[in-house]
């Protein structure tokens, strides 16, 4: 049965599309049908970072209103078959999307894919509720600092209440990706440990991401970092996070860049 | 740099974590508050005024969020009902 999954976040550049990209490849790589789809109207990057911005004709906007055809917007990934990007408009404004538009757009796409990877703009306001309304689940992508913890709170409160699920009374199952996590410096005390972020924000973990150069590397020449280097530690690290949202069960560990050396485990496991 | 401010640097996600819990306590509590509990206020509300009358003040619901499961919490102040006029016996 396919599944939609909303990547969000409340505050802005935290490795929301970067994650999107990465866990959508990963789980694509794996096997599953994938379709990502950017949300961010008007501030499209979800495109750049999968390296297809000179492929976009039509966008969401387009077969939300009834412009094009689903088929004629979807993009088909040049090296993985089974990866598909929706993109957004860079044009219009995104009062354009309307609720039932976007509900239509999503039941289609659960016909034909296995996951709907839902990149959700930041803020709190109307785009990011409507990227989260028709998710069956949540990637909750957190930086280990005040800001971003703080706003992470926040959208955890709305992912309770906004979503249709939430509506209906079922619940909305919530998982944490700690990005641009730096080992040596949580060690140091100089920045927010994974185990504080954990048991200030209450949901199970998924992943944590270390900051690493290859991020901007892959996204400098359009590639997901799972694809374009992927023995490299954020690689390593999305494609276990891939795997556990698929349902694997694996205890989760810092990817370091030194090859075969694991960090800490962390006894806790993301809940399927 | 003096020895304390060494310190103080390898401190301070400590003190991140304390605002953070300090803040987070305090904003769940209020803005945190979601619709649902705004619609479950009133529907108690309404629910205890068809048989007793109470102060709109004096019901307090509260949410908190826990790890697995969270806890509704509805604390309702009723003002004790006055005896029964002895008169009515007349
Ligand atoms: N693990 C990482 N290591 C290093 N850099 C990273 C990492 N993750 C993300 N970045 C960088 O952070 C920046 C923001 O990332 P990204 O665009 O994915 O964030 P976002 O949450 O989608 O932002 P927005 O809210 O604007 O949509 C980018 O320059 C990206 O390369
Ligand atoms: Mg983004």
């Amino acid at each position: 049965m396919a599944k939609v999954l909303v990547v969000t976040s409340g505050k802005g550049g935290v490795g929301k599309t970067t994650s999107t990209a990465a866990l959508g490849a990963a789980l694509a790589q794996n096997g599953s049908n994938v379709v990502v789809i950017d949300f961010d109207v008007g501030l499209r990057n979800l495109d750049l970072v999968m390296g297809a911005e000179r492929r976009v004709v039509y966008d969401l906007i387009n077969v939300v209103q009834g412009d094009a055809k689903l088929a004629q917007a979807l993009i088909r990934d040049k090296r993985l078959e089974n990866l598909s990007l929706l993109p957004a408009s860079q044009t219009r404004d995104k009062d354009a999307l309307t609720e039932d538009g976007v509900a239509r757009v999503i039941e289609e796409l659960r016909e034909k894919f296995d996951w709907i990877i839902c990149d959700s703009p930041a803020g709190i306001e109307r785009g990011a509720t409507l990227a989260m309304r028709h998710a069956d689940m949540a990637v909750v992508v957190t930086n280990p600092e005040v800001s971003s913890v703080r706003d992470s709170d926040r959208i955890i409160g709305l992912l309770d209440s906004k979503t249709a699920r939430a509506e209906s009374g079922e619940r909305m199952p919530k998982h944490l990706l700690l990005t641009r996590y730096d080992q040596g410096r949580a060690e140091r005390g100089e920045m927010l440990k994974v185990d504080d972020v954990l048991e200030i924000l209450s949901i199970p973990l998924l992943g944590i991401i270390p900051e690493s150069e290859e991020v901007l590397r892959a996204s400098n020449v359009g590639s997901p970092v799972t694809i374009n280097s992927p023995t490299s530690a954020p690689a390593r690290a999305y494609a276990e996070a891939a795997r556990r949202l698929a349902g694997e069960d694996i205890a989760v560990t810092v990817p370091s860049e030194k090859k075969g050396f694991f960090g800490k485990l962390f006894g806790r496991r993301a809940a399927a | 740099m003096n020895l304390l401010s060494i310190f103080n640097k390898r401190t301070s996600a400590p003190v991140a974590r304390d605002r953070l819990q300090i803040l987070l306590a305090h904003e769940r509590s209020y803005s945190g508050q979601s619709d649902l509990v705004t619609a479950l206020r009133e529907e108690i509300l309404a629910v205890i005024a068809k048989h007793v009358n109470v102060d709109r003040d004096k019901v307090l619901v509260k949410m908190d969020r826990g790890d697995a499961v969270s806890t509704l919490e509805v604390d309702i102040e009723i003002p004790t009902p006055t005896k029964p006029k002895l008169a009515a016996s007349a």
